[in-house]
């Protein structure tokens, strides 16, 4: 039952919510305000993740523990993951641009769920800040974002129910935001706006929700198990009373693998419409991409136990999780190709937004070679828990998601704050970023084939140079960030005037002003069918047509 | 499950219109799609339910029972509570259906017996709890038969406050549940058949399995 305001008709002004600046410390409910929260936030926590990464690489350039005590490294080394799964990549995928343009891409005004899309991202600073302040009042958790038992058992038991707490925090506001991302995606959509017709985004996102749905309590319950078995001696997991560590890794890992396609599948969704706007071309195969990421969400559900292949796992287990997992490379490949046949013959400018983009498509294949590998037993047995993996996952979340994070910023950073990014800087901060993080990671993928185990403070010393070329990369990652910062302060200031539109780009935000009103239009919402219909000149399309196209001409 | 009608600028539910006007929406402008949420958060609150189960079945699969370990359970107690919870799902359907009508008095008589069978399940509970022959930390299996029934408990204290609560608001006046906007009542009752379905489940992996 949906009935749209007449178009002449503006929104009425909202009460009760402050202005200006003020309103990004408030509970607001604007959506926009919730996803910048979200970025600005993230980002916060990301600095925090990166001088944590930073003191691990400092103390891995010498093969001795001479920075820090172990047990230090141990928390650092936890705090780092944790922070940066969940509290910078899985908030801003999700949550930033999540809020910010599912409502657009729907032709909504706000979320489903308004007050608990706040609710859902003050959960956040809290929770973020007890994870951090737990270092410095009684010692972090020092198990690694794992928490596997029976480490986390026998750990000190402040920090590691610290740590439960903080992430049981995160995990709800996370299952709050997939409700709502669900609610609006399905529900909320401006009639006529068929399921086919959403920009990709939405797909992702939908996905994403359906996993984060699905799995997401899995943990809170395993995580409370987890809890009674540090502060009541209950045994689930603890060996020594009976219990079974195995069970606290298959339900661990049955959220925590679906996790990393909530942190990489809205990565999808956002390159996906990057890439059509400045190379100037349709989505190529947008239905082979729908059905690719539905796939994923499936498979993901269902390979979780290619984590355990090491522990002890049945061989039916580990051939089915196997044969499992290798399927996830056909949806994966399927989209890769996709962005390759968009960019393909497309008048591409190389702005910041689309190298990013571009720096994404080779590191995510990147990883996801290793990630296949990693998949196959006779190879993970030898390789599991060493550097090979650190390796892996970091060119996903990192050489994927985050790198299309950036990508992200830099190509609605205009819609965000109504000015351009400086596009030199921009394309410095890229190839700082782009060559850093190879020399980082690029090497520990040697390190973990020549045995380096992961998540220790002292090494073999045969490892020190490969060690100090890692941590090189790892100081030009650090000192990529400072153009970054300056070029997103400096130009929210002084940046070049963007105007509505300067991408020239077709889907639902750029059809609004730049920062957008209140309520995202004045007047009706916009019904744009065909988000990427680009590559076809102005004076062929047919005005009377109800498509995105002629919206957008008519709007000129 | 129908959803609630979505809130009209007429209605006399001042309260209402006030809360819906703050979000900055024109009120007319969408359904109203709450109850789809409640139903998205009830696939993840029976994930949570689905782990626990996954997580008591390995364990009974893989641990066997140290032997001297006491883990068991007597039939009359818990199959009188599912009886209990049964019949107070068809009542607090009788509540709806009173609601519907205008009926305010005969909703609120029904709401009450619902609480009243709900509670009545929590004291039962507690007298299974305390003559069972186990501890919470005597065994792995103890632990985990405490850890399940006390989450669903925790469901079902919640649910007999909430039920409680629409019992207070469908008061004949001032109450905000209506039987043109009967939101709170709707919610609650499909959590509480939630709870009185996941009980079932329950009942049958613990006890019968």
């Amino acid at each position: 039952m949906t009935v749209t305001l007449p178009p002449n008709s503006t929104a009425p002004a909202p009460k009760l919510q402050p202005t200006g600046w003020l309103r990004y410390f408030s509970f607001s409910v604007d959506h926009k305000v919730i996803g910048l929260q979200y970025l600005v936030c993230g980002f916060v926590f990301y600095l925090i993740g990166g001088a944590l990464a930073g003191a691990i690489r400092t103390e891995l350039a010498s093969p001795v523990a001479d920075f820090m005590a172990r047990d230090v490294y141990n928390q650092v080394l936890t705090l780092h993951g944790t922070v940066m799964i969940f509290l910078w990549i899985v908030p801003v995928v999700n949550g930033a641009f999540g809020n910010y343009l599912i409502p657009f891409y729907v032709g909504a005004r706000d979320m489903a769920f308004p007050r608990l899309n706040a609710v859902a991202f003050w959960l956040i600073p809290p929770a973020g800040l007890m994870l951090v302040a737990s270092y410095f009042i009684t010692g972090a958790a020092q198990s690694g974002w794992t928490a596997y038992p029976p480490l986390s058992i026998t750990t000190p038991a402040t920090g590691q129910i610290i740590w439960i707490v903080s992430v049981l925090l995160l995990g709800g506001s996370s299952i709050f935001g997939g409700i709502n991302f669900i609610a609006t995606i399905l529900k909320l959509r401006r009639p006529g706006l068929k399921l086919m017709q959403m920009p990709m985004y939405c797909w992702a996102m939908l996905g994403t929700s359906i996993l984060v749905v699905a799995s997401t309590p899995v943990l809170a319950g395993t995580l409370v198990l987890l809890s009674f078995d540090i502060v009541a001696h209950t045994g689930f997991f603890n060996p020594s009373l009976g219990g079974n560590v195995v069970v606290y890794q298959h339900l661990f890992w049955f959220y925590s693998h679906p996790a990393v396609y909530i942190m990489v599948l809205p990565a999808f969704g956002l390159v996906s419409e990057i890439l059509p706007i400045h190379a100037r071309k349709p989505l190529f195969g947008y239905v082979t991409m729908v059905y690719s990421i539905m796939a994923i969400v499936v498979l993901g559900l269902i390979v979780w136990a290619h984590h355990m292949f090491t522990s002890g796992t049945p061989p039916w287990m580990r051939l089915f999780f196997t044969i499992a997992t290798a399927f996830i490379a056909v949806p994966t490949g399927i989209k890769f190709f996709n962005w390759l046949a968009t960019l393909w013959g497309g008048k591409i400018s190389l702005n910041s937004a689309v190298l990013f983009s571009c720096g994404f498509i080779v590191n995510f294949v990147l990883g996801g070679i290793t990630g296949v590998a990693l998949a196959q037993v006779p190879f993970d047995i030898h390789v599991h828990d060493t550097y090979f993996v650190v390796a892996h996952f970091h060119y996903i979340v990192f050489g994927g998601s985050v790198f299309v994070i950036f990508a992200s910023i830099y190509h609605w950073y205009p819609k965000f704050t109504g000015r351009m990014l400086n596009e030199d800087l921009g394309r410095f901060h890229c190839a700082l970023t782009f060559i850093g993080f190879n020399f980082c990671f690029g090497p520990q993928h040697w390190l973990g084939l020549n045995g380096m185990p992961r998540r220790v403070a002292e090494y073999d010393p045969q490892f020190t140079l490969i060690n100090q070329i890692s941590s090189v990369g790892a100081l030009l990652m650090a000192i990529s960030t400072l153009p970054f910062l300056w070029n997103v302060i400096h130009s929210a200031f002084y940046g070049k005037v963007a105007g509505d539109n300067p991408w020239n780009a077709l889907t639902p935000e750029w059809l609004t002003s730049s920062p957008p009103p209140v309520e995202n239009w004045v007047g009706e919402a916009p019904l744009v069918k065909e988000p990427y219909a680009y590559g076809v000149p102005i004076d062929e399309i047919d005005l009377s047509a109800t498509s995105g196209r002629d919206l957008w001409s008519s709007g000129k | 499950m129908t959803s609630t009608l979505p809130v009209q600028p007429d209605s006399t539910d001042s309260s209402e219109i006030e809360s819906t006007e703050n979000h900055g929406h024109a009120a007319e402008e969408h359904g109203d799609f709450r109850m789809f949420g409640l139903a998205t958060f009830l696939v993840a609150d029976a994930m949570t339910f689905a782990g626990f189960f996954a997580a008591y079945l390995t364990f009974k699969a893989v641990n066997p029972l140290p032997s001297g370990a006491i883990y068991e359970l007597e039939l009359p107690l818990p199959i009188l509570n599912t009886v209990l919870l049964l019949v107070s799902s068809a009542t607090f359907h009788k509540a709806g259906q009173a609601i519907r009508n205008s009926d305010h008095a005969r909703c609120r008589r029904w709401l009450l017996i619902t609480a009243s069978l709900g509670i009545a399940f929590l004291i039962s509970q507690m007298v299974e709890y305390f003559t069972l022959p186990f501890g919470l930390t005597d065994n792995l299996y103890a632990s985990t038969f405490f850890a399940v029934t006390g989450f669903h408990g925790l469901h079902v204290t919640l649910g007999a406050v909430m039920t409680l609560i629409v019992w207070w608001q469908a008061r004949e006046t001032g109450g905000r549940v209506t039987a043109q906007n009967h939101f709170p009542l709707e919610a609650a009752e499909l959590y509480w058949h939630f709870v009185d379905g996941i009980w079932v489940v329950l009942f049958v992996i613990l006890y019968l399995l």
